[in-house]
This record gives structure tokens, sequence and C-alpha cells, in this order.
């Protein structure tokens, strides 16, 4: 058996209580003793504290931004050139068939891009980036830090209360806060559906500023469980899952993140990787999309469960991607893909479970509204 | 009380037995969130698959502890299947079976063997 990885706040996991599971080659808290449904429920009513350090986090540096984001544009189908300073937007790595290689985080932090990438595929991301941008630029994975999300409506009055810049920050704000005597990379987003942070910071001060949320009566330490029916609520993608390297943006529902300037008629069109097909899905459309699924019954779907058009129908139209209980709607939530002649809101289709065909109505995401900082 | 290796729990009343899960099986298994009970009636086989359930995490699947003919469901269950966390040998009860072979009980655990089973 590989030796998994730990990340800086192991040790504070295991004395937590945890229940550790293997992760991305991480040994990671799924829950804690609070248990997955209170730990989601309180993130939503409160504040809860999560453990993202097995993500990636990279710095890509030039001359100058511009530098390091023109050499970024060739990868990622996103307007980083014009995102201002101490700003961040969600982004792709495409492929060549115009699939998604990860999807991403970037932050323009002045004279370079700050870029989070999922832990799965961050020694690929890596890699591609190195390959396609050096030595012009440098591409540099931040090993010596940690990264902790601070999620739900209490988030702002916590972290305000270690820096009160923190208040001040705007949905997807960046910004060097002192959090705890600590220098801290601060971004006002998540992947939950709620307001928050997520914070970088220096290894070795990680623990102690987990220990000083978490002493806020507010704060809860959250396992990867309750994340993982957070962002499902939130319907927000789960890499390997709802989007992989065979699933365009497209088809995805992500074609909001594909800026107009890169686009068919945009003063930066194309120049990444499988430009022509994603331009021609735009125009043309997708033969399939990821939608939002509510089971009409209680019994919940997962990953896996095939899509009918019909109770009776042989060939399916397609499968669900990701699906579960979701704590705050109170009932089973999914998403998946179906064909484009099924893909209009309020269709219903059936999913296969146990030998029995089941309903399901498309809805529109996310399945909770979102509670973002305007 | 009698104790099966499935973690399941029958207790005699009267002369049919009530079925449910142990307080083991729903502290490993995390928040119960769908339970689907049999139809009362039924006649099921030892080991038949007759309940499914769901946690926040998987489904799993709950089987006849011995042969017989369902009696009675737990509806209150299915419409909060967290009563199996907060109360697994009371209100979190499964289903009532009338036994067609008792004798099937005779082999089962009791208690003190059910707890060194799982340690």
């Amino acid at each position: 058996m590989t030796q998994l990885n730990e990340t800086p706040l192991h040790a504070l996991h295991v004395d937590l209580g945890a229940k550790m599971v293997p992760f991305a080659g991480y040994d990671m808290p799924v829950q804690y003793p609070l248990g997955v449904l209170k730990e989601h429920q309180h993130t939503r009513a409160k504040a809860g504290l999560f453990d993202v350090s097995h993500m990636g986090q990279v710095v890509v540096k030039g001359a100058t931004y511009a530098d390091a984001a023109a050499g970024l544009e060739t990868l990622i189908p996103i307007d980083i050139l014009d995102l201002d300073e101490d700003r961040q937007r969600y982004g792709f790595f495409t492929n060549d068939d115009g699939g998604i290689e990860d999807d991403l985080m970037l932050a323009n932090r002045g004279d370079h891009v700050f870029v989070v990438v999922n832990a799965a595929c961050k020694g690929a991301d890596i890699a591609r980036m190195k390959a396609a941008l050096e030595p012009d630029l440098t591409v540099t994975e931040i090993t010596d830090r940690a990264l902790l999300a601070l999620q739900g409506p209490s988030a702002e009055a916590v972290l305000a209360s270690l820096d009160e810049r923190a208040a001040g920050m705007n949905f997807m704000d960046v910004a060097t806060l002192n959090l705890n005597g600590t220098e801290a990379w601060v971004s006002r987003s998540g992947y939950t559906g709620e307001d928050g942070y997520e914070i970088s910071v220096p290894a070795d001060a990680a623990e102690a500023l987990a220990k000083a949320l978490l002493a806020h009566p507010d704060v809860e330490a959250i396992g990867l469980g309750a994340r993982d029916s957070l962002r499902l609520e939130a319907g927000l993608c789960l890499y390997g899952h709802d989007i992989d390297t065979t699933t365009s943006p497209i088809e995805g529902a992500l074609i909001w993140a594909i800026s107009k300037v890169r686009r068919a008629g945009g003063a930066r069109e194309g120049g990444f990787p499988g430009a022509a097909q994603i331009m021609g899905q735009i125009a043309d459309g997708a033969t399939r999309k990821r939608v939002g699924l509510l089971p009409q019954g209680r019994a919940p779907m997962r990953e896996g469960v095939p899509l009918f058009a019909s109770e009776d129908a042989t060939d399916p139209i397609g499968a669900i991607t990701s699906g579960g209980f979701g704590p705050t709607v109170g009932g089973p939530v999914a998403m998946g893909y179906v064909t484009k002649e099924n893909a209009a809101i309020g269709t219903t289709v059936f999913g296969e479970l146990r030998g029995k065909r089941q309903p399901l109505t498309l809805t529109k995401m996310p399945f909770t509204p979102a509670n973002f900082k305007r | 009380m009698k104790y099966t290796e499935e973690h399941e729990w029958l207790r005699a009343d009267g002369d049919v037995y009530v079925v449910g899960i142990t307080e083991h099986a729903t502290s490993q298994l995390g928040d119960l969130v769908f339970v689907e009970l049999p139809d009362v009636g039924d006649t099921v086989a030892k080991d038949d698959e007759i309940v499914v359930i769901e946690s926040v995490k998987a489904a799993s699947d709950i089987l006849a502890p011995i042969d017989g003919e369902i009696t009675e469901v737990n509806t209150a269950l299915a419409d909060d299947p967290s009563l199996a966390n907060s109360d697994a040998i009371g209100e979190g009860w499964f289903f009532k079976i009338r036994a067609s072979d008792p004798s099937q009980l005779d082999d089962m655990m009791d208690e003190a063997a059910y707890n060194k089973m799982i340690g």
C-alpha cells in the first residue's frame, strides 16, 4: 500500500476524533464526531472549517502579471489578462478534444497568478503548465502552505474578529490578511454555496489558526462527507465525476465561465486546447448536457444510476454523476447528463434503481439558494 | 433479545418478533436518510433482501433474519429514518415477522455473544 500524504492539520483531525479515509493520496477527515448530517446543517446555519490542504496551490509568474496571464490563457479558455488585481475567477484546463482536464480557481495577486487546482489532478496540472509555459514563466507548486476553507453565514464575523479587513472583501475578492499573527492569502469564495473564505497560510501556522477559528462558538470542523453534500446541493461540479476529460464545458453547463473575449468574435478568440470543438458546441449546442435532477420519491439515487426517457425505454439517455441526500433540501438530490432532447427543465426522466424505474424531475440548480456576498 | 451476524436484533412480542438493527450498526452506517420497508403480508425467507436503507454515505440491504410473514412495518421510521440512529432498539424498529420456523432463532447470539463479536 502506498504511504498516504498528510496535511499540516492531520494531527488536529485525529485529536478532534475525525474518521480518516484515503482521498486523492491523502489521509483526510471524512467526518468528525458531529456526523455528516449535522456538519452539513451547521455549515449552512453558522460556519464550518474545512481542511483543503490536499489541493494544489501554484504560483505562475513572469516578468509581469500580464505575461503570466497570457501564458495561462493558452491552456484555459478564460479571460485572465483582464482580471483585476485582487480578484479571482473560476476556470478549467481543456484538452485537444474540448474535454476538461481539471477545474480550478485563479487569482490576480499583483505580480503573479495564484492557481488552486484539485488534489487528484495537481501533478498532471503542474506538469502541463510547466511543459507549456516554462522557461518563459515560472510555475511553482507551493508545498509549504496549508489551505483552509471557512464557510457559512457566520464566516464573515468569525474571520473579521481576527482581521477586520475580511468583512470588506466582496465575493471573489482576494487579499493578504494578518490572521493570528500569520500572513494569509485569503479569497472570498468556497465550494459550498455559502459565503465564506479560502485561506492559504504557512504550514507551521495552520494548526494554531485552525484552533483559533474553532475556538469561536459558531465554528465546527467539517469533513469531506459534508463538503460533498454541500457542493452537490449548491449544484457545483466534482471533477472526475460531474466533469472529466470526456465532457466539454458546454456539455458540463459551464459555458458561463468561458469569457466572451475568448469566444468567436472576441478580441482573444480561441487559442486554448480544443478551441475548435468548444467554439463549435457554443455555436451549435452539445448533444448532451449536465442537469440538476430531483428524485420524485425519497430514495437517493447515486452516481452511476442510468437514466431513461420513460418507464419502458430500452436505451438510456444518460446517467447520474453525483447524487445523494441533501440535508438542507430534506430529500434526495442529484446531477447527471441527459441527451439534449431531454434536457428541458421540468422534464421527467427515470432512474433505474434496484431494478425499478423511479421518476426524477429536471430542476434548476442550485437546489438551495446560494448565499454569496455580493 | 437475539442478535444476528448481520447486526439485526429480534425481540419477542406475543407471537411475532420485532426486528431492527443495532446501535453499533447505525453508528457505523452514519445518519440514515431513507428506509424502504417490505409490505405487510409479504412472505419472506431467511437472507432475502427485504429492507433497503440509505445513510448519508451509502445504500445497504437488510436481510430477513428468519423465514416468516411480515405482520407490521414501522411507517414512522419510513417517515423519519433518523429514529434508527436516535433509538435503534426502540422507536427505530423496522418490521414485525411471524416465524414459520422458530427453531431458526436457536443459533442466534445473545447480547453477551453479540457484544463480544463487535468487540
